[in-house]
């Protein structure tokens, strides 16, 4: 968002002003990350998220080229080439890992992006456009790592296809002919895997795209801040640069640590070890589940079990899951509230809460094996799921009565520090 | 409407109140479109099986090996066939049960061929999301019904094959085969 008191930018040497006058490259990135950007002044370390979701999905392309250039996408040598990065390959085991567990880092930041957005309302007008690209971006995501761990052709990736497409064959009449398509044969097989291994290449290059869309929706309304309220003056925002480059940097050196501790001592600590055994398309293992970041969504696949309304619970189940996601296409619709930070809505903070542990439960259910008393706490937790979008939160957000919002964010954040230390502190300026 | 006095141009209408220049415009879009739609359908058509899969043949299976209550597993368009020998007891079984009561209602007859009966060929395929059900092989769960039990979501399936429980919608597929001697069966 360009403010009025937003930075010019100036080119200062011979060649950058050589540069403005043909290709203004510079001035964009000055523009959009630079100080030409003035930003909320009291944005929390869950802002730090966006970057860290953009620094995973380079790391995924990085690594993922890397290990293209030794993998083999054929049934027959698909999973000795894995073993040979891990043996052979110079650093593979390092690579292979950091793919690995950078495919679960990478919806962790976005799990908590998501639920950042969902708390402080960051999805609502004039925000809907940048909601809904990261929804794109988070199915293409589920896409891109579902085809991804088919490539290792273990047990967990031949079955994971198998019931994955399987799901496209609970639709009526054209169902079938879907799921031979999908897997180019009538069980997966090498022309599966062949398929896979283009489009786990492609579509990476496909999310990169969405997310300059998506970062380009951010910069038109600008960033959303903990009072979702809108900046009033200059007093509430601070240049982008070097105020929350500086912030985004130490949130990415904490993120890497953590990465880096995963990656080198508990590299297997978030996979299956069924995928260590090579696909046998004659046995099933007898506790087939998804990767632990599917498990919500899983859940509420096998949540129906049984028919109704002349819908097949197969069916049911593929349908729900889906509309899980979809449905939050509609949020900005749903939640009619004008007030946009869950800080001044008292009722539906706590509602709030109680979804986070609601699909935090179905994530427990979703890893557990398809018995009592799993499948009935996912029946209960799937329809909470749904009454949360389609009902509570649309009667909540008529209904609720708010607390008064504060005049602007520089008086939230002196009200905040004021409580915080006696008043007598004094308030950091960004320096003119 | 065009005057006597001018030459008529592609602009003027029709009695039909259209211009001429619809009919360009119009034209031209639905070549374009036509041109498009057999593109597109051969980037999409890539993905069906190719020949080579579609040319998988037909598998011979030999029976004679198999001894009542045991059963054989087999590939055949890398899914897994069960051949299983009946005993009497799980053919007596099967026909006790009340047609209409299944999910899926279907006799022993309809799933095994005429003469024939001890044979049960079925594919290995749950019909709920594909996993291969146990009970074809020695000491493998069998499921509450005798017949076999698919481990990912808990279906139970009964000594015809036929879905007893569970989330699956479909009895196990029964695949084209004809025996070629007693104790020999072709597939597919």
């Amino acid at each position: 968002m360009s403010f009025p008191w937003a930075k010019h930018y100036q080119p200062t040497s011979a060649v950058g002003k050589w540069m403005d006058e043909r290709l203004p490259l510079p001035r964009f990135v000055y523009n959009a990350l630079g100080p030409g950007y003035p930003t909320p002044k009291n944005l929390n370390a869950f802002y730090n998220f966006g970057v860290l979701a953009g620094v995973a999905l380079v790391i995924q392309i990085i690594t993922g080229v890397v290990l293209a250039m030794h993998f083999a996408a054929d049934t027959r040598v698909a999973f000795d080439s894995v073993e040979h990065i891990m043996r052979d390959v110079n650093g593979g085991w390092m690579i292979r890992y950091m793919h690995a567990v950078g495919a679960s880092f990478f919806f962790g930041v976005v799990y908590i992006h998501i639920f950042r957005g969902l708390y402080y309302g960051s999805y609502k007008p004039p925000r809907e456009m940048l909601w809904m690209l990261g929804l794109v971006i988070f199915l293409l995501m589920m896409a891109t790592a579902f085809m991804g761990y088919v490539l290792v052709w273990g047990q967990m990736s031949f079955w994971g296809a198998q019931v994955i497409t399987g799901l496209f064959s609970a639709l009526p009449v054209v169902g079938t002919s879907i799921q031979t398509w999908l897997l180019g044969g009538f069980s997966p097989d090498n022309a599966t895997l062949n398929r896979f291994f283009s489009l786990h290449y492609l579509l990476p290059f496909v999310t990169f795209g969405v997310i300059i869309l998506h970062v380009w929706a951010l910069h038109i309304p600008g960033s959303n801040n903990p009072t979702g309220i809108d900046v009033k003056s200059e007093a509430d925002t601070v240049p982008f640069h070097p105020y929350y480059t500086a912030k985004d940097f130490v949130g990415l050196g904490i993120y890497l640590i953590v990465f880096a501790a995963f990656v080198f001592f508990m590299p297997n600590s978030l996979g299956e070890p069924d995928n260590y055994i090579p696909a046998n398309p004659l046995s099933t293992p007898a506790h087939i589940v998804p990767e632990w970041y599917f498990w919500p969504f899983y859940a509420i696949l096998r949540a129906f079990t049984t028919d109704f309304l002349g819908v097949p619970a197969k069916l049911w189940g593929v349908i729900a899951m889906f509309a899980s996601i979809l449905l939050l296409f509609l949020l900005p619709w749903l939640d009619t509230s004008p007030v946009r930070s869950n800080n001044y809505r008292p009722l539906s903070r706590i509602l709030f809460w109680v979804f986070v542990a609601v699909a935090l439960a179905l994530g427990v259910c979703g890893g557990a094996p398809a018995e009592e008393p799993w499948v009935r706490l996912s029946q209960v937790l799937t329809a909470y799921y749904f009454a949360h979008f389609l009902i509570i939160l649309p009667i909540v957000s008529k209904l609720e009565k708010t607390k008064p919002l504060p005049g602007s964010i520089s008086e939230a954040v002196l009200a905040k520090v004021g409580k915080g230390s006696g008043g007598a502190a004094p308030v950091a300026q960004p320096a003119e | 409407m065009a005057s006597e006095a001018r030459q008529a141009t592609a602009d003027d209408l029709t009695p039909g109140g259209e211009r001429r220049r619809d009919f360009l415009y119009v034209a031209t879009a639905a070549f374009a479109g036509a041109g498009v739609v057999p593109v597109a359908w051969s980037l999409v058509n890539q993905m069906n099986p190719s020949a080579d899969v579609l040319a998988l043949a037909s598998i011979d299976l030999d029976l004679s090996a198999v001894q009542p209550g045991q059963a054989i597993k087999a590939s055949w368009r890398g899914k897994p066939i069960f051949a299983r020998h009946l005993t009497p007891q799980e053919i007596a079984d099967a026909k006790k049960v009340d047609i209409a009561s299944l999910r899926d209602p279907q006799k022993l007859e309809d799933r095994t061929k005429a003469g024939n009966e001890q044979w049960l060929i079925t594919l290995g395929v749950c019909t709920h999301l594909g996993c291969v059900p146990l009970g074809a092989a020695d000491g493998e769960a069998k499921g509450d019904f005798g017949g076999y039990f698919c481990p990912c979501h808990g279906s139970h399936y009964d000594t015809a094959a036929r879905i007893r429980k569970g989330p699956a919608p479909k009895n196990l597929e029964v695949p084209p085969y004809n025996f070629t001697s007693p104790t020999a069966v072709t597939i597919g």
